[in-house]
């Protein structure tokens, strides 16, 4: 970094002074401690989730469902099917539920609703939303649905608990993604003669709609790994269950539930459980990143 | 791939650098003859043209006055230029002549605006049809970043629901917009790949698949070198013959070469319109010999 030794004066003049360089590497050297000091927890929870959840598994961990037998020897507990199906189930049809609202919520705000003070107000109530804690939505659903019904838990019970929690999150990505979408875009299709709605079907969401996915998939992915709204909408119970009206186990209920045993077959179970659930969800992550890379939009 | 990011047209060789490249030149042939097959070429697309007038046309972002009441005819088979410092409002004007200015939040119009003898503002006008009897080429080449160059100039087609013969009607527009020699080969390429003066004529293609009797162009060259800025004036004096055209420019010299009647606009208002030479040789107001002698502006 020496400037030309032949001219004293102007390499003095430009030289980095010894005090700036010490208060550089001081502030380098803090930031990228604090980016290490942030990668300890993670680092360690793969670490512990790798090496306590591959010890339960194994070939009848994915294909039994548990047995509730958690006093007797460890080969008699059972696996996890029915959580795996049981969490597919509930958080596809969460998505179902969520996701059609939640895109037409957000093409309303972007394209029709903008800047009316009806517009800032569901913005303003959606913000409120995401951060409502998840119990609340599963305590909502159990007053509503199970305590002002007199009914009992079910596995569309649940999934309107995580539906609701998704709603804000879709919500807002895709108002987000929308309004990446160019005006020029939108402007150009409408000085061609196009109706709105074909503007919107035709040329906006198509733009859009890789980076819908992803906020998409995010949302599912959170939704995935909730235990909160499903403690007390879905239950748990041990049989794989296809029908969404009956009691429905969940990975995360499951774990919730396996963990707090004395016995330390089910609490390793629990392990596996976490580590299924971790890979579910970066699975979901991974598919999201792919789709976005192929983004037409930033 | 980004709509914003670096430009494709960097990394490879620009097309339109090389003028020479088409297989057969035109002025190997006999003017006449290339005039003939030209017009012939382009007898697919039949619209008429059509005079536009407005009548005391004001134009509002929220409270702000843009335009402030501007009589002005727009002469069908004529290009006009709009002239005029940055902020004079030639934008706005334009883009209530296709009610495109109704489209920004807070923005309203009063006043006439009459396509031949229909004020395009009265109530029971139905919007849409406006815009596909006026077109519109924008600043920026915008292509519909998911399709390809073929669905670029079909996307005008298919979202105004008219279908026919796509693939003849995709050509004559490719060829109106002189685009159809450089495209042809590779139709299903995506339109965001071509050069940013293609990209252009390209969006012209678009806008002349609609089958327009106005078009209207808001600086269409203000993002385009020079030989790409030749192309599309060359076509702005071949596409009058079948349209009415307004142009929005900031370049007086393109104004001096491809209009026929050209009007200066000052502060939202109309100072003069006339011929062309008129304007940039003896105008009549000392504002526009100011403006186009660069002393301001």
């Amino acid at each position: 970094m020496s400037v030309g030794a032949t001219s004293t004066g102007l390499s003095e003049r430009f030289a980095v002074s010894a005090g700036r360089r010490r208060r550089d590497r001081i502030a380098r050297g803090a930031i990228l401690a604090a980016t290490l000091l942030a990668l300890v927890p993670l680092a360690l929870i793969v670490y512990y989730l790798l090496k306590k959840g591959l010890g339960s598994w194994s070939g009848s961990f994915f294909t039994t469902d548990p047995t509730g037998n958690t006093f007797f020897k460890s080969s008699s507990i059972g696996g996890i099917k029915s959580a795996i199906l049981g969490t597919l189930e509930i958080v596809a049809l969460a998505s179902a539920i969520s996701i059609p609202i939640g895109i037409g919520v957000a093409i309303w705000l972007v394209e029709y609703g903008r800047e009316s003070w009806f517009a800032h107000s569901v913005r303003f109530f959606v913000d409120v939303l995401t951060g409502v804690p998840s119990i609340v939505f599963g305590l909502f659903v159990y007053i509503v649905l199970i305590v002002g019904t007199g009914s009992t838990y079910a596995g569309y019970k649940g999934s309107i608990a995580l539906g609701l929690l998704m709603l804000p999150i879709v919500i807002r990505s895709g108002e987000v993604i929308l309004l990446l979408v160019p005006n020029g875009l939108r402007e150009s299709a409408l000085a061609l003669g196009a109706p709105r709605w074909k503007v919107i079907f035709r040329i906006v969401l198509p733009t859009a709609l890789p980076g819908m996915v992803t906020g998409v998939l995010l949302a599912v992915a959170r939704a995935a790994g909730e235990t909160a709204p499903l403690l007390f909408t879905a239950a748990a119970t041990l049989k794989t269950n296809f029908n969404l009206g009956e009691f429905m186990n969940s990975l995360p209920v499951q774990i919730y539930k396996d963990v707090t045993s004395p016995t330390q077959s089910v609490v390793n179970r629990a392990w596996g459980a976490a580590l299924t659930l971790v890979l579910l969800i970066l699975l979901l992550n991974l598919i999201a990143r792919l789709v976005s890379r192929r983004s037409r939009l930033a | 791939m980004t709509i914003n990011g670096p430009d494709p047209q960097v990394a490879e060789p620009n097309p339109e650098t090389q003028p020479e490249a088409s297989p057969e030149p035109a002025a190997s042939r006999p003017a006449a003859i290339v005039a003939q097959q030209r017009r012939s070429e382009r007898a697919v697309v039949t619209s008429q043209a059509r005079s536009v007038r407005l009548e005391g046309l004001r134009a509002f972002y929220g409270d702000a006055e843009q335009v402030k009441g501007v009589d002005l005819d727009f002469r069908a088979n004529e290009v006009t230029a709009i002239i005029g410092p940055s902020g004079c409002g030639k934008s706005t004007m334009v883009r209530c002549i296709n009610r495109m200015h109704e489209e920004i939040p807070g923005a309203r119009a009063e006043g006439r605006v009459l396509l031949d003898d229909v004020d395009i503002y009265d109530p029971g006008i139905d919007v849409v049809a406006v815009r596909r009897a006026i077109g519109m080429v924008f600043q920026k080449p915008n292509p519909f970043p998911t399709m390809s160059i073929f669905d670029n100039v079909a996307a005008g087609l298919r979202l105004t629901s008219k279908r026919g013969d796509l693939q003849g009607r995709v050509e004559a527009a490719l060829r109106g917009a002189g685009l159809w020699e450089e495209v042809s080969g590779r139709l299903s390429e995506p339109g965001a790949g071509l050069s940013g003066g293609q990209q252009q004529r390209l969006c012209i293609a678009r806008s002349l698949a609609v089958e327009p009797e106005v078009i209207l162009m808001d600086e269409p060259c203000s993002a385009l070198d020079p030989i790409a800025t030749l192309k599309i004036e060359e076509l702005i004096d071949e596409l009058k013959q079948r349209v009415t055209i307004v142009i929005v420019t900031h370049n007086m010299q393109q104004a001096a070469r491809v209009a026929d009647r050209t009007a200066f606009m000052l502060s939202g208002k109309l100072v003069e319109v006339g011929p062309t030479s008129d304007i940039f040789t003896k105008p009549s107001d000392p504002r526009t010999e100011e403006y186009v002698t660069g002393k301001f502006g």
